[in-house]
């Protein structure tokens, strides 16, 4: 347990972190995760946020140590897409009983990963931790260490116990795995100046091969996708890559700047979301590339690439332009880049009547009161039961939110689109943007509200 | 007679098994202005939280203690407080249902005796039941806890009553059954002049319906006042076997005799329950049911083509696996592989020649060479594998919608069964068909 609460100051220290760095030393050392309040907390834990950063390695065995409730109750619900194994999609547990738990589990998890690697053969087997193996005290690291020697595959431990905090920390969890046990073991068989690493992109829906055509049409290479879509072998190798572009920043930036650290990946943190964030991204990973070899000319390929694709999205979006002018969004994410979104739809002539702000940072804030104005609503903290009174109240034509959400607005019948993790429907890049802006012109006018709202003729 | 099978894994592979907490939790779900509360990590809620909604689609109540790796070892006596002022603070709930975790239960917190602390230190509760019941992970599965969860309710809420309320009746509902299930057997015994009181009772709570208001509560399910008198009931109908502890906790605590039904899916169990409602009520059965009956027999003739000697593979929860798997094989089907969670005294009994208590990997071994396998959505990659048509029963059914209204009780509900089941083998055989065509085709033009 040493070694887990090491890691976890280590983590909470990130330099990197842009709120971390605004912090007083005092604060820094409390750590990210605010204190849960019993009977009023939500959200998952930290092994939940290990698992939803790492599941989307596609070709490794992701197993869990811990009783069913872990994996019984969670397994294959997430939405990350695979272009080769399926392996990811099955779910493994140790599914620890009575005994296991008075005389430790560490055999029975030796056990199981002898009959993970003989009956599915996958190149390395990811070990999750759950509570009760660390709470009573099974050495994973050991139990992996001599499957590794035994079975001749790496045998990556995760230690990721959900007492131990919050899903956000879970992520950063597992960026350490990655670091310590994954990252540079390998070498790649081939590499190019075009090579590039996105980290903290997760494939949801399918939204890396929605972004993936603009880098082909430029000749970059994705080495790694960290971890969407990923095979191991393309995370074991990706240190060779020329630079680093960091999707979601809070979750992974562990990763990023140790790459840079240990292997002088640069990186930036840059979205998919949203029109001109995609043209930056585009734009960053050119100039970095550049500056590390690739040929000038990138720089202004990038450009026509850049010209034809945002007259492309903005075309298509016109035509939405009057169907959905002066309709009131209200924006509810986890993530931190909201703004990004926001823009795009003041763009279509959305008014944007609240975003949460719950993750940003100061400066997020400040952008985001630039962009919507200074009486921009920003939401700190929402109750559901506020939520439902705002949009019963007709405050906002739409919600924008993550499945948690979901019901409060639908039973308010006001419209609401998933933009979370369990979506279906990718949003990322110009076509991205197009099919937000399109799946939210298709539920808005739908005429089935009118018909909803209509009271029975006898009330 | 089947041998029981304890799997020899060590490692289960896509698991058919959900844990003990989370079926105590949906059991309090069924009460009227509750909220259930995992005393464990706040992931324990959060994985319960989200199989609920993607199943039901419904807004879930369910709370954490949020305990972490300090409040672990030092005992959630001050979690267990906070989270019940804190719930009565923003929700003003009628009960708060606490379910231990594995983690809490590996500390050995004693949840009895915070509860005693918690009544003397905070008297603004008083008109809030808490109700606690031990359910750890590491045994047990989900109609375990949910067992537990309405026996413990009958030991703290019910009340003993010298008194008789004529044509009152008690139904313990297991866990297998959906809302719709619910509605039809409500309907049931009202249509013999009976009045239920049903514990649990998710078709108020989770039928899928509009509320006036937003409430972070339950709306709808057993009013609590309905469950305190339940000992003036004349008769318990427990459906499910694994609602035989909870039937004996309230005979003895009120002599309120009961009856099992091991399921009602099926022409015989049906026609068994319908007859013993006319004996309890002595009064004929309704033409509306000798109608139904017949629909249902009919319903066999139409469908038998597509069953007899139809090998099945069968993965579910004890007493859904027994309605099922014995419907099916009175329709002529065999079971040639049936998986479950837990033990349970049905197993032994079960048709066919073993049950496992395993996960979907060994379902899916079993399962090759069959032509139907019924399990619950997690099923579907091992039909895809197989190129086997899947049939959804249990929880969780977060791939199609209307899980809370698939009936498959009552003659309606076996009539039900059978449609859909024919119809996706009338397709798989379609498919079948195209292949063999499209096969001679080919072979008629190179020869």
């Amino acid at each position: 347990m040493t070694t887990l609460s090491a890691k976890i100051q280590e983590v909470f220290q990130e330099p990197a972190c842009q709120k971390n760095r605004s912090k007083s030393d005092k604060e820094r050392k409390k750590g990210c995760t605010k204190i849960l309040q019993p009977g009023a907390a939500a959200g998952g834990c930290a092994f939940d946020g290990a698992k939803i950063a790492l599941q989307p390695i596609t070709d490794v065995v992701h197993l869990v140590h811990g009783p069913i409730a872990c994996e019984g109750n969670s397994w294959d619900n997430r939405g990350s897409k695979s272009s080769g194994s399926k392996l990811y999609r099955l779910g493994f547990t140790t599914d620890i009983n009575e005994m296991d738990v008075i005389y430790g589990g560490e055999k029975r998890l030796f056990k199981a990963i002898k009959e993970v690697v003989e009956k599915y053969r996958p190149p390395a087997v990811f070990v999750y931790n759950t509570c009760i193996p660390a709470l009573i005290g099974d050495d994973l690291e050991a139990v992996c260490k001599a499957a590794k020697e035994k079975f001749g595959i790496p045998v990556v431990p995760i230690q990721s116990p959900g007492f131990s905090g919050s899903k956000n920390l879970g992520n950063k969890l597992a960026g350490e795995a990655l670091l310590d046990y994954v990252i540079g073991t390998e070498e790649p068989e081939v590499t190019t100046p075009y090579d590039i690493n996105i980290i903290g992109e997760y494939n949801l829906a399918g939204e890396l091969w929605q972004v993936k055509p603009l880098f082909d049409q430029l000749g970059i290479r994705i080495a790694a996708c960290i971890s969407g879509d990923s095979r191991y072998k393309e995370i074991a190798s990706c240190h060779r890559a020329r630079a680093a572009m960091l999707v979601c920043s809070k979750a992974m930036i562990n990763i990023a700047r140790k790459m840079e650290e240990r292997y002088g990946i640069p990186f930036f943190e840059g979205s998919f979301y949203g029109i001109s964030d995609m043209s930056e991204a585009l734009r960053n990973i050119a100039t970095l590339l550049v500056q590390r070899g690739a040929e000038e000319e990138l720089l202004a390929k990038t450009e026509i690439l850049i010209r034809h694709e945002e007259q492309k999205a903005w075309r298509k979006l016109e035509t939405y332009k009057k169907r959905l002018s002066g309709k009131r969004v209200l924006l509810i994410t986890g993530g931190v880049k909201s703004w990004s979104v926001v823009s795009a739809l003041q763009e279509v002539g959305m008014v944007v009547v609240g975003t949460s702000v719950k993750k940003s940072t100061e400066e997020d804030k400040q952008r985001i009161k630039k962009i919507m104005g200074e009486e921009a609503h920003l939401i700190e903290e929402m109750t559901p039961k506020e939520m439902y009174k705002m949009l019963k109240d007709a405050q906002a034509d739409i919600l924008l939110s993550g499945g948690r959400s979901q019901f409060v607005a639908l039973k308010a019948k006001v419209p609401w689109l998933d933009i979370n993790q369990e979506r279906h429907h990718a949003y990322a890049g110009y076509e991205g943007m197009v099919n937000l802006v399109d799946q939210i012109d298709r539920t808005l006018n739908n005429p089935l509200w009118e018909a909803l709202r209509t009271p029975a003729p006898w009330d | 007679m089947a041998t029981i099978i304890h799997s020899k894994k060590a490692c289960s592979v896509s698991p058919l098994k959900l844990s003990q907490p989370i079926g105590g939790a949906l059991a309090f779900m069924g009460i009227n202005r509750s909220m259930p509360v995992l005393h464990g990590s706040q992931g324990c809620t959060a994985f319960g939280l989200v199989l609920f909604v993607r199943h039901f689609r419904e807004m879930i109540p369910l709370q954490t203690t949020a305990m972490n790796e300090v409040t672990t070892i030092m005992g959630g006596l001050e979690n267990i407080e906070q989270a019940i002022v804190n719930i009565y603070k923003r929700a003003k709930p009628a009960l708060i249902g606490i379910c231990s975790t594995g983690l809490t239960e590996t500390k050995g917190d004693d949840v009895e005796s915070y509860l005693k602390v918690v009544r003397q230190r905070h008297s603004e509760v008083e008109d809030c039941q808490l109700v606690y019941v031990s359910t750890p992970d590491f045994v047990g599965a989900f109609q375990d806890g949910w067992g537990k969860a309405v026996s413990k309710m009958i030991e703290v809420l019910v009340e003993k009553s010298s008194e008789t309320v004529k044509g009152q009746i008690n139904i313990l509902a297991g866990s297998h059954l959906s809302a719709a299930d619910i509605e039809e057997i409500k309907e049931m015994v009202e249509d013999f002049g009976l009045r239920a009181i049903i514990l649990p009772d998710i078709s108020g709570s989770l039928d899928g319906h509009l509320p006036e208001d937003f409430t972070p509560t339950t709306i709808g399910g057993t009013p609590l006042e309905k469950l305190k008198e339940m000992g003036k009931s004349e008769v318990t109908i427990a459906i499910g076997e694994q609602m035989r502890a909870a039937a004996m906790a309230l005979e003895i605590k009120t002599g309120v005799p009961f009856f099992i039904f091991e399921r009602l899916t099926g022409l015989a169990s049906v026609d068994l329950f319908i007859e013993r409602l006319s004996s309890i009520t002595q009064k004929p059965v309704p033409n509306k049911y000798r109608r139904q009956r017949s629909q249902l027999v009919d319903a066999m003739l139409d469908c038998q083509f597509y069953f007899g000697g139809l090998p099945i593979a069968l993965g579910a929860e004890p007493d859904l696996l027994w309605a099922i798997g014995n419907f099916l094989v009175e329709m002529g089907a065999k079971i040639t592989a049936a998986i479950t969670t837990t033990e349970s005294v049905l197993l032994p009994n079960m048709p066919c020649e073993t049950v496992t208590i395993g996960d979907l990997e060994d379902l899916e071994t079993m399962a090759k060479g069959t032509e139907l396998i019924l399990t619950h959505s997690h099923g579907r990659g091992a039909s895809r594998r197989l190129g086997i048509p899947l049939y959804r029963i249990g929880l969780p059914m977060f791939d199609r919608v209307g899980a809370a209204h698939r009936l498959s009780v009552g003659y309606r509900g076996s009539r039900n069964i059978l449609f859909e089941i024919t119809n996706l083998l009338i397709e798989q055989e379609e498919k079948k068909e195209e292949e063999k065509e499209r096969t001679h085709f080919f072979t008629s033009l190179s020869g």
